[in-house]
C-alpha cells in the first residue's frame, strides 16, 4: 500500500446528551423558517375557525341564558370557553406533528437515518422532536392567546398559566403518538383511525364545549382517561381563577406520566427501528 | 463478526483488517452480508458476536464517539428533501458539534468539491439522482471523517455520473481518506479499491488486490463464444482448447492465457460461432470461478 499521508484527525465530536438533543430541535427550526407555510392551516388557522364558531357565534347563541351561567359559573361562555380551545389547539397540534412527520422520517424522506448516522443518537432524535413540538404549540399557543384577547376571550393574566398546561398536555398526547408512529411500517389506516376514534372523540368529551357533569354518568369515565381534559381542567382553573391545589396537581401528574411514559417508548422504539 | 437477525444469518463470520489510507471493498451480491458488515462499522447495528474495532474503539461502547468521526454515505439517500442543498450540509454538519461559522464555510468548500456550488439555494427533492448521490457524498465529508463508508455508492447512476463520482473518491483517497467500499459492480471495485473481500452468503470466500486475485483465481484473458440457440456445443467438446470452460445461459467463456490462440483453435477444430470476443479477465471472472454465479444477474 502507497498511501503517503494519512488523514488527521476528524472535526467532529460528539455534542453531548443534552446539546444533542437541542440541535435535532435548531434542525427541526431551520426546516420550520423555510415550510411553516405547510403548517399554518393547522396549527393557526384551525384553531381560529374553532375561536369564531363555537366562542364568538355558538357563544353568542347561547349567552344570557341561564343553563349558560350556571354552567360557566359566571363568566362569559367565551371566556370559560379560552384556556379550553387553548389545550385542544395543542393536543390536536401534538397529535398531527408526532403523524405523518415521524413516519416521514422513518420512511419516506429517511433524514432518521441520516440523522442517527453521525454521533445523535435515536433516543435524542426522539426527545429532540418532542421538544420541538413543545416549542411549536407553545408559539402557535402566544399567537392563540393574542387572537382570543381580541375577541375579548382573556379575562386575566392567568391565561399564561394555561397557556403552559396545553403545552403540557399537547407534549403528553404528542409523545405516546410517537411512539406509536415508530411502530408502523406504513400510513395504512392507522393515521385516519387515530383521527377518527382517538382525536374526535376526545375533542368532544374531555370538557371543552361544556362540562362533563353534563354527560351520562356512564360517559363520564371517558373524559377522565382523556389527557385533554386534565389539561382543561388546570387551563381553566388559571384562566378563571378557580384554583384546587391538589386537583391541580392530581391533573398535572397525569399528565407527566404520560409524557415520560410515552417519551421512555419512544426513545426505545426509535433506537430498535433505527439500530436494530 | 457475525449478525444474526431472528433465525437469519446474515454474516455468518468474516475477519478483516483495513490499514489507514486504504480503499477497502467488499464485494458480492444482493443478500451476500455486505450492507450489514457495513451497518456494523457505522455502528448502528450491534453485532450478534465477535469482536469489532473502528478507529480504536469498540462500537458497542463508543458508538457515539466513532460516529462522530466517520462519514456515512448510505444505499439509500437520506436528505432532508424541504431543506436546500446548503441547508442539508450545515444542519448536519452542526450535529457533529460544529460551530455555525465553521460549517458554514465546509458547506461551501464541499459544494465547490462535488460541483453543486450553483445549486447551493435549490431544495434538494428536484435534483438528479447524481445530484442528490454528490450531495449525500459532500454531507458524509462535513465532519472530515477519518473513515468514508460507502455502501453502494454509484447504484442506479447513469456512467457519467459515476465516473464523475469515482474521480472525487480518487481524490479523497490521495487526501489520505480511509474508505470502505461495498459494490456489485466489479468494475468500481477494480477502479477504486487497493484491496477487497469477495463475500458470498455471508462469508469471505476470497481477499486480495483487484490484480492479485484475477492472476488467482482467473486467467490472463477470456475468449467469449456466442452460438446459435441449441447449437452450442457441451462444454466438454471445448474443454482442450482452454484451461477452464463455463457455461453461461447465453454464452460460452473460455479462459485461457491467449483468447486468440484459442480462437483459432477452435475454429479449427470445426466450431462456427456467431460471434467470438476476447477480453481481460475481470472481478466478474473470479467471482463465477469462486461462486459458479454471475455477480449481477
Amino acid at each position: 500500500m502507497t498511501a503517503t499521508e494519512v488523514r488527521a484527525r476528524s472535526t467532529g465530536r460528539d455534542p453531548g446528551p443534552v446539546r444533542g438533543v437541542l440541535l435535532v430541535v435548531e434542525h427541526a427550526w431551520v426546516w420550520y423558517r423555510r415550510n411553516w407555510r405547510a403548517t399554518a392551516v393547522s396549527s393557526i388557522l384551525q384553531p381560529l375557525l374553532f375561536l369564531l364558531a363555537f366562542g364568538v357565534g355558538f357563544g353568542s347563541l347561547v349567552e344570557g341564558g341561564e343553563g349558560v351561567a350556571a354552567a360557566t359559573g359566571g363568566p362569559s361562555y367565551l371566556v370559560w370557553l379560552a384556556p379550553a380551545l387553548l389545550a385542544v389547539s395543542a393536543a390536536q397540534t401534538g397529535v398531527f406533528e408526532s403523524t405523518y412527520p415521524v413516519l416521514s422520517g422513518f420512511k419516506w424522506q429517511r433524514h432518521y437515518h441520516g440523522m442517527t448516522a453521525g454521533p445523535v443518537s435515536p433516543a435524542q432524535v426522539a426527545l429532540g422532536h418532542l421538544a420541538w413540538v413543545a416549542l411549536k404549540i407553545a408559539g402557535c399557543g402566544a399567537v392563540y392567546v393574542g387572537v382570543i384577547a381580541v375577541f375579548g376571550g382573556v379575562a386575566s393574566a392567568g391565561i399564561v398559566v394555561s397557556l403552559a398546561a396545553a403545552v403540557l398536555t399537547g407534549v403528553a398526547v404528542a409523545a405516546p403518538v410517537t411512539a406509536y408512529s415508530a411502530t408502523l411500517e406504513s400510513e395504512g389506516a392507522a393515521f385516519s383511525v387515530l383521527f377518527r376514534f382517538v382525536v374526535i372523540p376526545m375533542t368532544l368529551f374531555s370538557g371543552t364545549f361544556f362540562p362533563i357533569d353534563r354527560l351520562p354518568g356512564w360517559v363520564q369515565p371517558l373524559a377522565w382517561v382523556s389527557p385533554l381534559w386534565h389539561g382543561t381542567e388546570i387551563a381553566r382553573a388559571a384562566a378563571l381563577d378557580r384554583w384546587q391545589p391538589w386537583a391541580a396537581l392530581g391533573h398535572a401528574a397525569y399528565l407527566l406520566a404520560l409524557l415520560v411514559l410515552g417519551a421512555v417508548l419512544a426513545a426505545r422504539l426509535y433506537t430498535r427501528r433505527l439500530q436494530p | 463478526m457475525r449478525k444474526r437477525f431472528g433465525a437469519f444469518e446474515a454474516v455468518r463470520g468474516i475477519d478483516v483488517d483495513v490499514a489507514r489510507g486504504e480503499v477497502f471493498g467488499f464485494l458480492g451480491p444482493n443478500g451476500a452480508g455486505k450492507s450489514s458488515t457495513m451497518r456494523m462499522i457505522a455502528c448502528v447495528s450491534p453485532r450478534s458476536g465477535g469482536e469489532l474495532q473502528v478507529l480504536g474503539m469498540d462500537p458497542a461502547t463508543d458508538g457515539p464517539r466513532i460516529r462522530a468521526r466517520i462519514g456515512v454515505v448510505p444505499q439509500l439517500d437520506n436528505l432532508d428533501q424541504e431543506l436546500t442543498v446548503r441547508q442539508n450540509l450545515e444542519v448536519y454538519g452542526r450535529y457533529f458539534g460544529l460551530s455555525r461559522a465553521h460549517v458554514r464555510a465546509k458547506a461551501t468548500e464541499l459544494l465547490e468539491f462535488v460541483q453543486l456550488a450553483d445549486r447551493a439555494d435549490d431544495e434538494v427533492e428536484p435534483l438528479s439522482g447524481g445530484m442528490k448521490r454528490r450531495l449525500t457524498i459532500a454531507r458524509a465529508l462535513v465532519n472530515d471523517p477519518e473513515l468514508l463508508l460507502l455502501d453502494e455508492p454509484t447504484t442506479g447512476l447513469d456512467p457519467q455520473a459515476r465516473h464523475l463520482l469515482w474521480e472525487r473518491l480518487y481524490r479523497l483517497k490521495r487526501e489520505g481518506v480511509t474508505q470502505i467500499i461495498t459494490t456489485h459492480y466489479m468494475d468500481e471495485a477494480e477502479q477504486l479499491c487497493d484491496r477487497l473481500v469477495v463475500m458470498d452468503g455471508g462469508l469471505i470466500v476470497a481477499e486480495g488486490s483487484p490484480a492479485e486475485l484475477i492472476e488467482r483465481y482467473s486467467t490472463r484473458e477470456v475468449l467469449e463464444l456466442r452460438f446459435p440457440t441449441g447449437a452450442a456445443p457441451p462444454a466438454e467438446a471445448l474443454a482442450p482448447h482452454a484451461d477452464r470452460v463455463e457455461a453461461l445461459p447465453d454464452r460460452l467463456l473460455l479462459y485461457t492465457a491467449d483468447g486468440e490462440h484459442a480462437q483459432a483453435a477452435v475454429a479449427s477444430a470445426g466450431h462456427r460461432p456467431l460471434s467470438a470476443l476476447v477480453r481481460r479477465s475481470t472481478l466478474e471472472d473470479v467471482f463465477l470461478r469462486l461462486t459458479g454465479r454471475s455477480l449481477v444477474e
